[in-house]
Formats: C-alpha cells, structure tokens, sequence
C-alpha cells in the first residue's frame, strides 16, 4: 500500500519549522504512518536546520540511518520538529524559528529541546515522532506535554546522521501518545548500523507486556529531595504505588554522585558542543563570510551573528572547559563525576530492577520564565544521570498539577530498554483501565 | 657546537580506502572532490569508522621498529580553524598512541652503525587541500580527495647530528615502510616531514611541512647556517616555527612561541578505544632490510656494499633474488653497479626490466661469450627498448645481430699489426718499460674491434706481439 500522505496541520504550537505537504510512503509496518521528525537528524532532501539561523537552507544530500528504516518501515515523514539550538535548552525557547507553545496551555512552554516533537505529538498532528536526548531532551517534553518518551540505552539506536550536540551522551528516541507506539516506534529504528561505532549489535524486538509481578522498583531519596516541587513528588509516589498494587516491590536507593551529576553533565556536552559547532564557520554553512576580512576574523563575526547566546554561552563555555591548564580541573574531573554516577547506578541495579521518580522537578514552566540560564540548567537534575550512565530511560504520563502533566521516569539497566517499556506500559494500562 | 636533529614524519599509507570512511584513496590524476563522501567531507551527522587495515599497518610499522603497543590506544580531536580541515578539528591520537619507545639503526657520519630513538607513532587523518587559483582570485579552492587519507606520524627523539645524518634516517626509514608494504614511496606528498632542529644550549626551531628528502637535507643544512650566523654576530636564536619555501632552498619565520595553539585535545567520543595489544600479536612480519642484507651476504657471498644497495629497495632485492641463479657474485655486480647505473641515468624504474633477460645476459657473460664491454652495450639496448616501450629483444639477438660474439686472439692479428705499426713512438715507449704505452695500444685495438675481446687478453696479445719482435 504504498501512496503519498497529504499533510497541512494547522500548526498552532509551533511545533514544526518545515512541514512536507505531500509526504511519500511504502509498504511496511508503519506503512501510511505520519511521522514528524526532530529537525537534527539529516533528512534527504529535507531542510534540517538544528533551530539555528546558522542552518537555515541546509538539505543534507544524505538520510540519517532512522530516517532510511523509517522510509523502509513505510513511515510517511511529514515534517521536522521545532527545537531548542542545536538542541541546547529545556524549553525550545532557545529556537531561531520561535518558540513552540505546549498544547496543554498555550502559555507554557512544551520543554525541550524537543519541544516540537512533542508538541507536535501532544496536539495531534501526528501519531509518532522522533526526538533526541542529550541530558532530558525527550522526557522533559514528554512529561510537559502529557506523552510518552523514551530514551533508549546509548549505543542501541545508530546516531549516524544526527548532527551532534553531544556525542558522547545523546541518542535518538521515540515519542507518542501510548506506551505502545513509543515500543512499536523504537523497533523500528532501533537496527544495528556499523556506521556507529559506539553501538552495539542488539536490536529492540519487544511487545510490551503487563506483567510486572515481582519487579524491584529502586526510590532514589535524591528524586525527591530538594528542588522537587511536593506535589510532582507525591503524584509520582501516587502512580509507583499503583504499580506496588500490580505486584510489583519497592526498594530504597540511592545515587550519592547525583550532587555532581549537574556539573559533570554540563562540563562534558559543553566541551564536546565547543568542538562539534565549530565546523559551521561560514564557508560551507550559513551565509557566506565576508572575504574581505582575514578569515578568522570573518568566522568570528559570523559565528557572533549566527548562533544566538545560548549557544554562544554553551561554546564558551566548553572551550574554557577544554584549555590547555583547565581541562584537567574541569574536562577531567566530570569524566570522573560520571564514571562514579555510573558505578553508582550499577550499584542500585543490583537491589533494583528499574528506578522510577520524577521527570522534571516541577510541571512546564511559563513561556518566558526561565531567564536565568543556571536555573534552566538545574531543572535537567533528575534527566542527565540517565545520559551520563548511559542507561535507559522512559517518561509516562501520571497525572496532573494544576491541571498540567507530570511524568514518571522509569530508568532501566543497561539495553533493558524492554523492562522499562514493559513497567511503563503497565502503569498506563492500569490508569487507562 | 652540536647540531641536534629531532623529526615529525607524516606517511599517508597505502591503503585502499580512507581512514574513516569507505571512499577510494587512488585519487591520482582525478578531479578535485570526486573521492568524497559524507564522512570525509564533514557533514553534519556523519560518523567515522576506524579503517582496521589502516590500524593493521600502523602496527605493523611499530612491530618492525621494536616498539612498545600498550593494551589499548585511543583517538582524539585535536581542535583548530582551518578552511582544509572540514569539521574543524582533526581525528587524531594524544595520549594514547598506538605504539611508543622504537629503534631505528642508520650510519652516523663517520660510517659507525648508531640507533635513532623513536618516540612515538599514532594515527591520523590528512586534512583536505587548499588549491590557490593563479591570477590573484579572491577565492582559494578546497579539494577534499585527500580529506581523510590515513598518515601515520612517525616522530623520532632528537638524536641525529647533520643534515646528512637526517636525510640518511629518512632513507632507512622509507624502506622499512616499503619492505613492510604500508607505504607507496612513489606517490607524491606521500612522506611529509617536520624538523626540530637546535644548536647545543640554543633554541629550538621547528621547520614544518617539508615534502621531499632532499628538502629536508637542504631545509636543515640552511637552518644550520642561519643559526650558527646568528650565534656568530652575538643574537639569538628565537623559538619559532619557520618554514621551508622548497624552490629557493631557504626558511621563513611562520609564528613564535607565543602564537602557539591550544589544540583542546580530548577523546575522540565517536570512537570506541582500539584493543591494539592482542593485534599485534597476531601480526607477521616480512623480512627487514638489515635482516636481508645479512642473508644476501651469507647466502649469496657478496660484498657488504652490493648487499646494502640490493637490499635498499624491496623492488630491486627481489629482482635480484630473480637473476641471481646465475653466479650471484656476477650478478650483483652487474645489478648494483651497471644495471642501477643504466637505470638511474634513463630515470627508469626496475619494475620495467625483464629479469629473464638480464639471467639471459648474465649467462652470456659467465660463459664468456661476451665481454663486459660488449655486456655494457647489450644491456643499454635492451634498457632502450624498454625504455621506449618496444619490445626487448633477448641478448643473444641483440649479440647476434650487433656481432658483438667474444672473439679470440687470432682474429685480431691483423688490427693488432695495423695498430702496432702505425704507433711507433707507444711501441718504443712499452719496450722502454712505460706501462702506459701498452693500455693505450691495447684500447686503439679496442677501439677497433669494437669491444669484443676482452682488455686483458687483448693485452696479452699485444705484449707477445711486440715481444716476441712480430714488427
């Protein structure tokens, strides 16, 4: 059943920076399945501009690897998403093409960066969508915008052709209304590609199943310390507690190198952003420099131009963080805080089955709220451990503050990407019912 | 004052592919970025993928130069702004080379046999090319055919003394390489070369970028001189980087010190560490040349001398080992000194020489149907042939038809009279005891019989004639 999809959302939010209004598809199974797509990851022939005015007109000549298994799949690519520069933000604020709105409540922001994924998600536009997660960047939106997201384990999903933010810490991953279509999504593109070299051969071939009797869910005390707004805590235990009547055991843990969590994540995608960005310097991407100039100097005033501040900052940021006489202080330092947050999880999962707490600390913030960059950082606090542990990663819609969504995390072993499917789709069915 | 000689070799090796990426490195003669692909171009999203041969061959190098391959090596980025460098860093190895701590044996400038340390070797990928369009454009052109071509750098410990001492390094360096078939020693800007060079107790300074052999003798021998008359007028040498402008055989100050980069280096995150230690285990090593040369002396009972000019090329020993059935001895010779020769002077290359007609020629000679003489002249036209891609006809032929078949005393009697009688002032002077008269008769016969008899009969000859009163 192969045809062409006709696609012309009314897109409210914001949600898309490039729409494709016929979009080709072919047989498979997602066949005639409308998918929207984060705007970092290289489509063929598809504008991807990383929400940056540095981009603006780059068509890769080539599909990244999920992209070509969404084609074969039969999956009607309709768009790319909205998303914070160069994915760094959490509230798809920090966009070229504008902010996306959460369809929750116009006047939020859907969290980011990929916001537009989400929202494009949440306000039905499409079924299913693919995102990215550097330190949050699928489950914060998902758990803004009341869908589900899943960050899988690092090395099952090929990044070949995700423009990089973050190497060592990011993957792609699914986003969709239900549990389901996030698993049925993640078979998909989650296929071994030797273009990765930091994957492993071990493809995602799961229904979710219900059955979670028995299962040792870890309570981190530091998900639900200080930052966390009560209430989000509470609906969080509310919903764990709903998964202890469905058989399965709750068991304390701990992650002490989470008060470093923060710092080493910042420290680490800083540095390798620093290194990654600096290839768009105006000879092959942007506008042209100005040859009158010497050409350091007119990389400089393009990269000035270009990239806004929050890039600028992170780049700044990264390169100081790299400089000969700082690197050891500062590069060096967050490899070990991560080293140790990921002895720490190995630790907790030997108690533990799956770890649950909170999303986000607090439910989306206003549009505009965030104007102090540190605490836009401080609420990545309960998303980053996941990404420098390397470990898998689900948010699942459980309920509302103040009439807005609040996620429940549920973080996995090592490519058991399947467990916490499973316990995640299980909550769902058990609330659904 | 010592001259201290420290150098940085970068060898593109020769493998089929680039070093991250599957594109084709024989780029010879093609367009500019036509052997490109998303990797090698630094696209956004694309990924690289470790080349194992390229690894294979690095390790190989490391093995033959006896040095130590930790458990695992690593790649990193070494970060700068370049318009040839498309992702603006380069993946390369830091502090985690693939081998370090390795010898190399060369002859210091007295003839003494003296080990160069190496210090290091690691992977790399070569940047692309900036191609300057004559004519004062505003642009500058990239070419990305050679983005991506694996190098191994090679970089040694300051222990050579000359210029010379240098240029000889570079020559023992490159046959490893070919020996260990890594290396293409003919293709251009394959063998790039950095030299530190200092005078005891003054600064150093770095000559980048030197492409050939000789330019490094020449860049060297120049810094020595610029350096040694700056110490003479009572200035300093400055710590700098210079470089060599290869057509006027000098250096230029290119920044000091202060301008230095900090590269930012850090693990390369796209890349997982190599397991490099249990790989070199497993690799085999072809015979070396030192090895080589001691095996030709024993085995074939030739010089020292031959068996080092034999063995400085894997192309001409293995050509050798083809003729040498013969009489290796004969052979040697005739290889190593005549044939190199004739070579050289035609600018040919021994891949071009039939080997089963020089064993044909060599047996011509051994059975004394030619002389050397007429050796001489039947090689040349062979190499002719070949030379002008004819086909090359086999000695005998060529004996044959030039009538250059060793002929024996009688059939000279009659220059020989002809020659004695129209001398009589070098007939008197050989009766008078002056060795020189007799070798200036005996090659007036020569001369006219065109090389066919041997020197030395031909003096026998011509001695008994006048001795024996034939005038």
């Amino acid at each position: 059943m192969a045809g062409i999809l006709e696609f012309s959302p009314e897109d409210r939010d914001n949600a898309f920076i490039t729409t494709c209004s016929t979009a080709p598809f072919t047989d498979g199974a997602l066949a005639g399945t409308a998918v929207a797509v984060k705007d970092n990851i290289s489509t063929a022939g598809i504008q991807t501009t990383c929400g940056s005015k540095i981009l603006e007109g780059y068509v890769p000549p080539y599909d990244a690897y999920v992209v070509e298994l969404l084609r074969q799949a039969g999956a009607a690519i309709v768009g790319k998403t909205n998303m914070d520069e160069f994915g760094m933000g959490t509230t798809t604020e920090t966009s070229a093409f504008g902010p996306t709105k959460n369809p929750v409540d116009p006047e939020r922001v859907p969290g980011g960066s990929s916001g537009g994924s989400a929202a494009a998600v949440a306000a039905g536009l499409v079924p299913m969508a693919l995102g990215t997660d550097t330190g949050g960047s699928i489950r914060c939106p998902a758990a803004f915008c009341g869908i589900v997201g899943l960050k899988p384990t690092y090395g099952r999903v090929s990044r070949y052709g995700l423009i990089a933010y973050a190497n060592s810490l990011e993957q792609i991953g699914p986003m969709a209304r239900t549990v389901e279509d996030v698993s049925r999504l993640m078979s998909v593109i989650a296929r071994y590609d030797p273009r990765d070299s930091t994957m492993l051969d071990r493809p995602y071939d799961h229904r979710p199943s219900a059955d979670i009797k028995g299962l040792r869910i870890g309570i981190p005390e530091e998900y639900f310390g200080e930052g966390v707004d009560p209430r989000v805590g509470e609906t969080v235990r509310d919903a764990i507690g709903a998964l202890e009547g469905l058989g399965a055991e709750t068991v304390p843990v701990s992650i002490p190198g989470m008060r470093h969590a923060l710092a080493a994540y910042y420290v680490i995608c800083t540095s390798e952003a620093s290194s990654n960005l600096a290839r768009f310097d105006g000879v092959r991407y942007g506008p042209a420099v100005d040859i009158r100039k010497s050409w350091h100097e007119a990389y400089q005033d393009l990269r000035q131009e270009m990239f806004g501040t929050e890039v600028r900052r992170r780049i700044m940021l990264g390169t100081f963080a790299l400089s000969a006489g700082y690197a050891g202080r500062y590069y060096a330092k967050a490899q070990v805080a991560r080293r140790n947050i990921r002895e720490d999880f190995k630790r907790a999962f030997c108690d533990a089955d799956v770890i649950a707490g909170p999303t986000m600390p607090t439910v989306a913030f206003r549009l505009g709220e965030k104007t102090d960059p540190l605490s836009m950082y401080l609420s990545d606090i309960l998303t980053v451990p996941a990404n420098l542990a390397g470990i898998p990663s689900i948010s699942v819609p459980c309920g509302k503050v103040d009439g807005l969504p609040v996620g429940l995390q549920i973080m996995g072993r090592q490519f058991e990407d399947e467990r916490v499917v499973d316990a995640a789709f299980a909550y769902e069915q058990e609330v659904r019912a | 004052m010592k001259t201290i000689v420290g150098l940085e070799i970068h060898v593109q090796l020769s493998t089929a592919t680039k070093l991250f990426c599957g594109c084709s490195t024989d780029y010879r003669d093609d367009e500019p970025n036509t052997h490109c692909c998303p990797v090698c171009l630094g696209l956004p999203g694309a990924l690289p993928r470790i080349n194992r041969k390229a690894v294979d061959y690095g390790l190989k190098v490391a093995k033959a130069l006896d040095m130590k391959v930790p458990e695992e090596s690593e790649f990193a980025r070494k970060n700068y702004f370049y318009p040839d460098l498309p992702k603006a860093y380069q993946i390369t190895q830091y502090d985690k080379p693939l081998a370090v701590e390795g010898t190399v044996e060369i002859e210091d400038d007295e003839g003494h046999e003296k080990i160069v340390r190496i210090t290091r070797v690691h992977l790399e990928e070569d940047p692309g090319r900036l191609v300057h369009v004559a004519g004062g454009s505003k642009y500058s052109l990239v070419d990305y055919n050679r983005s991506g071509i694996p190098l191994l750098e090679i970089v040694t410990e300051p222990d050579m003394r000359s210029p010379q001492e240098a240029r000889r390094f570079l020559n023992k360096l490159r046959t490893i390489l070919e020996y260990l078939g890594v290396f293409d020693g003919d293709r251009e800007g394959g063998l790039r070369v950095d030299a530190n060079i200092s005078l005891e107790g003054s600064e150093r300074v770095e000559v980048k970028n030197i492409s050939s052999y000789k330019g490094v003798e020449k860049a060297l021998t120049f810094e020595v001189t610029r350096q040694k008359n700056l110490l003479r007028r009572g200035q300093k040498v400055t710590r700098e980087t210079r470089h060599f402008m290869e057509g006027r055989g000098i250096t230029t100050s290119a920044r000091s010190k202060e301008e230095e980069h900090d590269y930012r280096y850090f693990p390369e995150p796209d890349l997982r560490p190599l397991r490099v230690a249990d790989r070199v285990a497993a690799i085999d090593l072809p015979e070396l040349p030192v090895a080589r040369k001691n095996r030709f002396m024993a085995q074939y009972g030739i010089s020292l001398n031959h068996a080092r000019t034999l063995t400085g090329d894997p192309k001409l020993a293995d050509f050798y080992e083809r003729v040498a059935s013969v009489d290796p001895v004969l052979a040697a010779t005739w290889v190593a000194d005549t044939l190199l020769g004739e070579l050289n002077y035609r600018d040919m290359n021994i891949a071009a020489v039939p080997a089963e007609r020089i064993v044909e020629l060599l047996a011509l000679l051994k059975s004394k149907t030619i002389t050397d003489t007429a050796g001489v002249q039947v090689l040349r036209e062979m190499l002719d042939a070949c030379a002008a891609g004819k086909p090359c006809e086999p000695p005998a032929v060529i004996v044959e038809r030039e009538g250059l078949a060793r002929a024996t005393g009688d059939e000279f009697t009659q220059v020989v009279q002809k020659v004695v009688a129209a001398n009589p002032q070098a007939v008197e002077d050989y009766r008078a005891g002056k060795k020189g008269a007799l070798n200036f008769l005996v090659g007036q016969v020569m001369k006219e019989t065109r090389g066919r008899a041997d020197p030395r009969e031909l003096g026998r000859i011509v001695s008994e004639y006048i001795d024996t009163g034939g005038v």
